[in-house]
């Protein structure tokens, strides 16, 4: 279906998924009111899988994009294969995460409407941001995500934990947002334009000229999203939030919303803003070798598991750093196909963890581990196959996205780099096999309580991501098709011809065109 | 039947076999887990043994051959085949397994269901290691064979279990993850050279490598592979994994697990990289390296005052001595150093179930607790001679066999350094005889071991096929020269071909790994003294 935005349906058609996630979160909202009335009670179980039915909805809506061919104008919002694929993981993302949170919510007394609807409303703004090409919509929907989500963080009212968790995540985040602003507004300084579509050529001509502003945009800009993404050293936030949000919050914000921040980061950066490349490239070289070295060290002396979790999802956002200083068409695809593998260890991984630590999120000690393998066998497999995907080992995703991330920055020469990550991940394999041995290589004591069953939707999202995981390590063919033309398709534009991508997406070998992508560049009815 | 083993049915068979086992382990009741494990591992040992006599003697090519497309974005295949350096490690493995099965009826008592599933999940793991013909099956394999064996040690293991298993697990995964950037750079390479991406093992054993580069790569390659054999100043790990793992792990260890590192430079760090892999340098540090683990690994075994890790150094010893006969770079030092890794399996393993034997009787292992042992388990007592005497390498043994090819192999391209390792077999002595004589000889002193009974039905059945085994390589060993001598010798020629082919770098317009912020030169000097002196080697090596 040709989009020209001659006809108004056509805004709707192009933000279909979003449209039908804010019209399920805003139809939740009010049904739950109504279903409660008066008094603070549980809501009931229909709330909860609507919420998780209406992800379905925007996931069949996000395949329809597919089919949708840009035919004119420089739309604010992308339509192309990046941005679908990314949509897919945003809302696996969701979708665990709800599927995970159920038996939380029960198990806390905090079953309420509430919950759902934030966590629709972040998940469109994560949508939203992998699709602008506008750096206002990048703003304004990393704003609805974020604020959704220091709510979520602070949900669980009755632990100052989270309060405080919320309040750090509140203040570092506005903090965040400002830098990531006035970034925005040094670039329009420097470039006359805030849509990405026509930036490019004129960042190049800044760049040529030796503009300031582009430069202190650019460095504001990386800033903001170093925050975002938590990438070392804007990651002090990071520990504690991830620490003192509720578990399946915790899964869920690390997942998702750092997500839906490189998605926004490697569009914007590694195509956009690509001609200013040595502004950036240098920086951020850095900044990854510290995301990667960092976290990792720390992590190694953290006896909390949860804690341990959140520096190690920190060391993750330095492995997908490597995709984006690779900045060629391979490092799109594998920080892509890496997220996607990520989304599934990281909930997976949090969800063992707030099943073990039992109500109130005590016990998250190392000990409490103890023989967890022995006493709940498929529970204990399943954590295996998350901390041996974390670890990056055979025959899980974790693994082949490793392998993309190494061979995009052995084809873009940065052959420390891959070093560095194979290095790194060398110390991560003794925190994650730690909990490997706790599990098995020691018997439970006596008097600890075992950890109950795990309920059904439990059940069911951690064989899903346990199978997706090994799935994506032995037979990855179809998810690496898909990252490849999502990478490339952020590049199918005549006017941004980076070298680095243009050598490297010749080699790649998988069907020609992609399905869909913004042909022209005329000056359409946006702006 | 014909066709069945010259296709990959067999292989990936052998392949799958061991992996629908575990599945069925898991759902067999928990004291019937080691019947099923035993069963499945027999049954592929009886499919593997026609392999032998299929094989066709006198050509290098890859036999059993199969490729099927897998990850074809990646041009990475399914493939897989044997020639003569992996067809006796693959019978190697499936004899080794169901022996190892079969000793741990009594010493596994707890969680047995998950001990005979990780034991056919490793087995998988080893036979890929051994067949896979694309690199990317190749580590997949190398990587998931170190899982099985880390909850192996971890779980069934001895006092110091967790220290060794995790220290088992790091020490390895160094090596294993420098090799997968040097294999992504392999890739990049080929990508370079040809416009396709490939991950099979025929094309990217063709692929011209500018001289200056493969001393990157050949370096990450054999770090991951000289921890594996181990190689003296790498091989800490050795003792403590051996000491703590339960006897079948031990076994597994020695018999199969330390030959992926040497199969590791025969089928990947040779070939691929010729040039760095026979520079003079590198040869040397090679051979004085072996060297040292010979003679090093003989003055430590000496002293321990436990069998077990006595044992445990010299499988270091032994190793060092198919190192020099790898690095010998001619046929025979070749030839001696495959048989040598299989003569090792046998006798090193059949040592390890001997101690195992004695230590469910006397729950020690410590040789001062022991003495006289002839006298009441006379039929352990004439195994345990027969293996020491096959690990000292006394003629009629197997082990003779090895090492005199391998020390004829060294004294023709190093006689010092041949001449040096020589001393290692009467050290060999010096550790291994003593150590007999004071278990099974001896006067009996001890009461708790008056009573000891001798070997049962199913220990005499897991000793007696390597004792025959031992005793046929040792005055028969031609069956199994002829099916290793035509893929060493080809292998010889190709690796002197290809490393004076080697292209001398960026001069040439070869394509060149640029290793950011370190300048690596294409052509580090040797280009000078012209490709003469990287034929046959025949230096000196730094003492």
């Amino acid at each position: 279906m040709e989009i020209d935005f001659v006809s108004k349906f056509d805004y709707l058609l192009i933000l279909l998924p979003e449209v039908v996630l804010s019209a399920a979160a805003l139809v939740l909202l009010l049904g739950d009111v109504f279903q409660r009335g008066q008094e603070s009670s549980q809501s009931a179980d229909w709330v909860g899988l609507t919420a998780a039915g209406s992800v379905l909805a925007a996931a069949a809506a996000n395949g329809f994009l597919l089919t949708l061919e840009v035919t004119s104008g420089a739309p604010m919002i992308a339509a192309d294969a990046f941005r679908v694929t990314a949509n897919f993981i945003f809302l696996g993302a969701t979708f665990f995460g709800l599927l995970f949170s159920f038996d939380w919510l029960e198990r806390e007394g905090l079953d309420k409407g509430e919950f759902y609807v934030l966590v629709l409303l972040a998940t469109v703004g994560m949508m939203v941001l992998g699709a602008a090409r506008d750096l206002i919509v990048v703003f304004l929907s990393l704003e609805l995500m974020s604020i959704a989500v220091y709510v979520l963080t602070a949900f669980q009212r009755s632990d100052p934990r989270s309060s405080e968790a919320g309040l750090k995540y509140f203040l570092i985040g506005a903090f965040a947002s400002a830098f990531l602003l006035f970034g925005i507004a040094f670039l329009y300084g420097a470039t006359g334009t805030t849509n990405l579509a026509r930036v490019v050529p004129r960042v190049a001509e800044a760049a040529a000229d030796g503009n300031v502003l582009l430069y202190l945009g650019t460095g504001l800009l990386l800033v903001g999203f170093g925050f975002k993404i938590s990438a070392v050293p804007f990651h002090m936030w990071t520990p504690d939030a991830y620490e003192g949000a509720p578990t399946p919050v915790t899964g869920y914000m690390a997942a998702g919303v750092k997500a839906a921040a490189f998605a926004a980061l490697l569009r914007v950066l590694t195509v956009e803003l690509m001609p200013a490349a040595d502004a950036w490239q240098v920086a951020l070289w850095w900044v990854a070798v510290l995301t990667m070295v960092l976290p990792n060290l720390v992590a190694l002396a953290q006896d909390d598991v949860k804690r341990m979790l959140a520096y190690s999802s920190v060391a993750h956002a330095g492995y997908l750093l490597v995709g984006v200083v690779s900045a060629n068409a391979l490092g799109r695809s594998a920080a892509l196909f890496y997220l996607a593998v990520y989304t599934l260890m990281t909930l997976g991984s949090f969800a063992v963890v707030y099943h073990v630590a039992g109500k109130g999120d005590r016990r998250r000690h190392l000990s409490d581990f103890a023989g967890l393998g022995w006493r709940r066998p498929l529970l204990g497999v399943a954590m295996v196959i998350f901390l041996l995907s974390l670890a990056g080992f055979p025959p899980t995703g974790g693994f082949v996205g490793k392998l993309y991330l190494l061979r995009a920055a052995v084809d873009a020469g940065q052959v420390g780099l891959a070093v560095t990550l194979v290095l790194t991940s060398l110390v991560a394999y003794y925190y994650y096999l730690r909990v490997v041995w706790k599990m098995y290589f020691e018997e439970a004591p006596e008097e600890a309580p075992s950890p109950g069953r795990p309920g059904p939707s439990f059940r069911f999202s951690a064989a899903v991501c346990a199978a997706g995981i090994l799935l994506l390590g032995l037979l990855p063919g179809t998810g690496i098709d898909a990252a490849d033309r999502a990478g490339r398709s952020l590049t199918d534009r005549p006017t941004v011809e980076s070298p680095a991508a243009g050598a490297t997406t010749a080699g790649l070998d998988g069907p020609g065109a992609t399905p869909a992508s913004p042909s022209s560049e005329s000056d359409g009815p946006s702006d | 039947m014909e066709s069945f083993y010259s296709s990959h049915w067999i292989l990936s068979v052998l392949l799958a076999l061991p992996l629908l086992g575990a599945v069925a382990c898991q759902m067999a009741p928990e004291r019937k887990a080691g019947q099923v494990a035993l069963w499945v591992t027999v049954l592929e040992f009886a499919l593997s043994v026609p392999l032998f006599f299929t094989f066709e003697t006198g050509t290098a090519a890859f036999q059993s051959f199969g490729a099927v497309p897998w990850i074809e974005a990646w041009g990475i295949q399914y493939a897989v085949g044997v020639d003569g350096i992996s067809l006796l490690l693959v019978l190697l493995t499936t004899l080794t397994m169901p022996l190892a099965v079969a000793s741990s009826f009594r010493y596994v008592d707890r969680h047995q269901k998950a001990y005979y599933t990780l034991l056919l999940l490793l087995q998988t793991g080893m036979l890929g290691v051994f067949t896979a013909l694309d690199l990317f099956l190749f580590y997949v394999f190398w990587e998931v064979m170190l899982i099985p064996m880390y909850f192996l040690i971890g779980i069934w293991g001895g006092e110091r279990r967790i220290y060794s298993a995790i220290k088992f697990f790091l020490f390895t995964a160094v090596g294993s993850l420098l090799m997968l950037v040097a294999i992504a750079g392999l890739v990049y390479l080929y990508y370079q050279q040809t416009g396709a991406v490939s991950f099979a093992y025929r094309d990217l054993v063709q692929l011209q490598i500018a001289r200056g580069t493969q001393f990157w790569l050949f370096g990450a390659f054999a770090l991951a592979f000289a921890i594996k054999v181990p190689l003296f100043p790498l091989h800490t790990w050795l003792p403590d994994a051996h000491v703590e793992a339960p006897t079948a792990g031990s076994v597994i260890l020695a018999g199969v697990l330390l030959k992926t590192g040497i199969y590791g430079f025969l089928r990947f760090g040779l070939p691929f990289f010729s040039h760095a892999a026979t520079h003079p340098a590198v040869v040397g540090t090679f051979l004085t390296l072996g060297l040292v683990g010979i003679l090093y690994a003989a003055w430590v075994a000496a002293v321990q005052p436990d069998v077990k890790s006595l044992i445990a150094y010299t499988s270091i010893a032994h190793l060092g001595f198919v190192v020099l006969g790898i690095f010998a770079l001619n046929p025979q030092g070749m030839e001696g150093g495959i048989l040598q890794m299989v003569n090792h399996g046998l006798s090193t393993g059949a040592l390890f179930l001997l101690v195992g034997m004695i230590y469910e009787r006397r729950h020690t292992r410590l040789i001062e607790e022991f003495g006289g042992l002839a006298r009441v388990m006379p039929f352990f007592a004439f195994s345990f001679v027969v293996v020491a005497l096959s690990s000292i390498g006394l003629p009629a043994t197997n082990g003779f066999v090895g090492e005199f090819l391998i020390l004829l192999g060294t004294f023709r391209s190093h006689p010092v350094v041949a001449t040096l390792a020589a001393t290692g077999v009467i050290f060999a002595a010096y550790y291994m005889l003593p150590m007999v004589q004071r278990v099974v000889l001896n006067p009996l002193e001890k009461e708790e071991n008056e009573e000891l009974e001798d070997l049962d039905a199913r220990e005499r059945a897991i000793i007696v096929p390597l004792l025959a085994l031992i005793l046929l390589i040792g005055v028969y060993p031609n069956p199994f020269l002829d099916r290793t001598s035509a893929s060493a010798g080809d292998l010889i020629r190709r690796v002197e071909e290809r490393s004076q082919a080697a292209p001398l770098g960026a001069a040439t317009g070869r394509a060149e790994l640029a290793f950011d912020g370190v300048a690596v030169l294409p052509d580090d000097g040797d280009g000078g003294e012209g490709p003469g002196m990287t034929g046959p080697v025949s230096v000196e090596t730094g003492e």
